[in-house]
């Protein structure tokens, strides 16, 4: 744009013309499900039948056996930090300030992990094995957005041992 | 896996930041006019035409190939184009190549194409996921979190992300296409620059390119007469993995591994670091050396680091098996392109015409892309012998 505006008369060679997309979003059921069950502040997982693990949220289908998952269950949200970055970017549009932690949190007994915030720390203070809770907002919505973040609980770090088959 | 078939031209724009003296069109028609100059063929000479780039949304053009079969001669032609994330233009590549193995065609123009310049490739990585927190933050974003369990996996020195980088900016001093030509980066500068991403810093990070490669790929018939060198293809292979899955390994893709077996077993390969004279590995953040030397299989797992920092890849230091000779992705990163000029750098490396980064005497090279969240990967493997 800054060339296009110059005072100077040059020819335009570059010019910025922002798109925005509006767009429906078909949830489905499983997503569905795993929403409304958000909006009352509970997360839901479901175990795979074949391979018996926990996918958070719950699927419909095992993704590595391809046969249908079990019944939706309330699983805890609480459990540990995998792994994560600190973002310390910015760029157009961002909604988030930065620095902040963007973390895979594992929650207990369960097998895949949620992508969320970690906050109430120094970003320098979050570990790899930290045990996180989630603090939620006092409105809830069918969205993961109803938890603010997952924050430090103080107990003892999980040894990396206990969790790096999941990384 | 069929006819044989061997790439006769290459033909790659200089990558920049911003390439406003052309067009898409303009873009891509460089690079095409520069292989086929280099195959000794005219438009006029080819059967079919191959292209890919990355997401759309990364440049803000919506399906530019609705308007590139005039630029590209493609009329009364078939037209294809192949999507699959960054590693699009490896998988553009073997689409091509299989054109010639199956026999439906001898002379086939693939192409691989970014103009990252005409919009935001961070912002386009960022989408609002609905019912999510805002929190992805680009390609770097993705990825640094696995980086992190990689360098806690395997203990590995911090000074390690900042010498690949180091490393590959080095050799692209030796290359005229290269984006970044930096002759007095220092090591202190990558450590000391930002991190982005932490554990990923700005020195470590790929550039934005704008930049085309393009590669005339024909049957043994064409191949056998060319007054070109041919790079014969010994192998081609793609894998693709769910990004979202309980036990999915991302930081030693399961994808990635049995791709590699694939393409190897075709190619007679059983020790990489050994009957690689060299590889052009996809490496956007300077930490995936590493991890795709133990992924591909030329280091145990938790050991890739130490062939790093023994200056095993490096051309500079003499190692026996140097990666990205051509300055890899951390020196130009048109997307779309840069799986292309992957498999493009192995096949010059085997016909003897890198040039200033030539690995002398290069017999048998790699060309490697990785694209999406490690999800889809793209293999070939080049010869300067018949397979």
């Amino acid at each position: 744009m800054s060339e296009a505006q110059s005072t100077e008369k040059k020819p335009v060679t570059y010019i910025n013309t922002p798109v925005a997309v509006k767009y429906d979003y078909t949830a489905g059921k499983a997503t569905s499900d795993f929403m409304r069950a958000v909006a009352q502040g509970k997360i839901l997982g479901n175990r795979c039948p074949q391979c018996n693990r926990v996918y958070v949220p719950n699927f419909l289908v095992c993704v590595q056996c391809a046969v249908p998952m079990g019944e939706p269950f309330e699983v805890p949200d609480s459990g540990i930090v995998l792994t994560f970055c600190i973002v310390n970017i910015k760029f157009y549009d961002q909604v988030l300030e930065v620095p902040y932690v963007s973390a895979y949190v594992l929650l207990d007994g369960t097998d895949l992990p949620l992508m969320h915030l970690v906050q109430e720390c120094n970003v320098n203070d979050v570990r790899m094995g930290m045990r996180v809770k989630a603090v939620w907002k006092e409105e809830l919505s069918p969205s993961l957005e109803s938890i603010r973040y997952f924050k430090p609980t103080g107990e003892p770090d999980a040894a990396l041992e206990t969790f790096k088959e999941y990384l | 896996m069929g006819r044989r078939c061997a790439v006769i031209g290459i033909g790659q724009t200089k990558y920049m930041d911003r390439n406003l003296a052309v067009s898409h069109r303009g873009l891509i028609r460089d690079a095409a006019n520069k292989a086929l100059a280099d195959a000794k063929m005219t438009w006029q000479d080819i059967d079919c035409i191959v292209i890919g780039k990355a997401p759309d949304t990364i440049e803000g053009v919506m399906m530019p190939e609705l308007y590139l079969a005039d630029a590209l001669g493609a009329q009364g032609k078939p037209l294809f184009r192949v999507h699959t994330a960054g590693s699009v233009g490896g998988s553009t590549a073997i689409v091509g190549t299989k054109m010639v193995a199956s026999g439906v065609h001898d002379r086939v123009l693939v192409i691989g194409w970014q103009k990252q310049s005409e919009s935001q490739a961070t912002w386009a990585l960022s989408p609002r996921i609905p019912f999510q927190p805002p929190l992805t933050a680009g390609a770097g974003g993705f990825f640094a979190p696995h980086v992190r369990a990689y360098i806690r996996q395997s203990n590995a020195p911090d000074h390690i992300g900042i010498k690949v980088a180091y490393k590959d900016r080095k050799h692209a001093l030796k290359n005229p296409y290269a984006h970044l030509h930096q002759p007095d980066l220092t090591l202190e500068a990558i450590k000391n620059s930002p991190m982005l991403w932490d554990p990923i810093r700005f020195g470590e990070t790929c550039p934005s390119s704008d930049g085309a490669c393009a590669m005339v790929i024909v049957s043994e018939k064409y191949a056998d007469r060319s007054a070109s060198p041919p790079a014969w293809i010994h192998g081609t292979a793609w894998r693709s993995e769910p990004t979202i899955m309980a036990g999915r390994d991302q930081v030693n893709p399961l994808g990635g591994r049995e791709c590699a077996k694939d393409v190897y077993r075709q190619a007679g390969v059983t020790n990489p670091r050994k009957d690689f004279d060299c590889a052009e590995i996809y490496v956007p953040f300077s930490w995936f050396e590493p991890m795709w030397l133990e992924n591909l299989g030329f280091a145990e797992r938790g050991e890739g680091w130490k062939l790093t920092d023994k200056g095993a890849t490096s051309l500079d230091e003499g190692g026996d098996i140097p990666w990205n000779c051509s300055g890899g992705v951390l020196s130009s990163n048109p997307i779309g392109a840069s799986g292309t000029i992957r498999f493009a750098e192995a096949a010059m490396q085997v016909r003897g015409t890198a040039g200033e980064h030539q690995v002398e005497g290069a017999k048998l090279a790699l060309g490697h892309a990785y694209g999406g969240g490690s999800q889809f990967f793209a293999m070939w493997v080049v010869g300067s012998k018949k397979p």
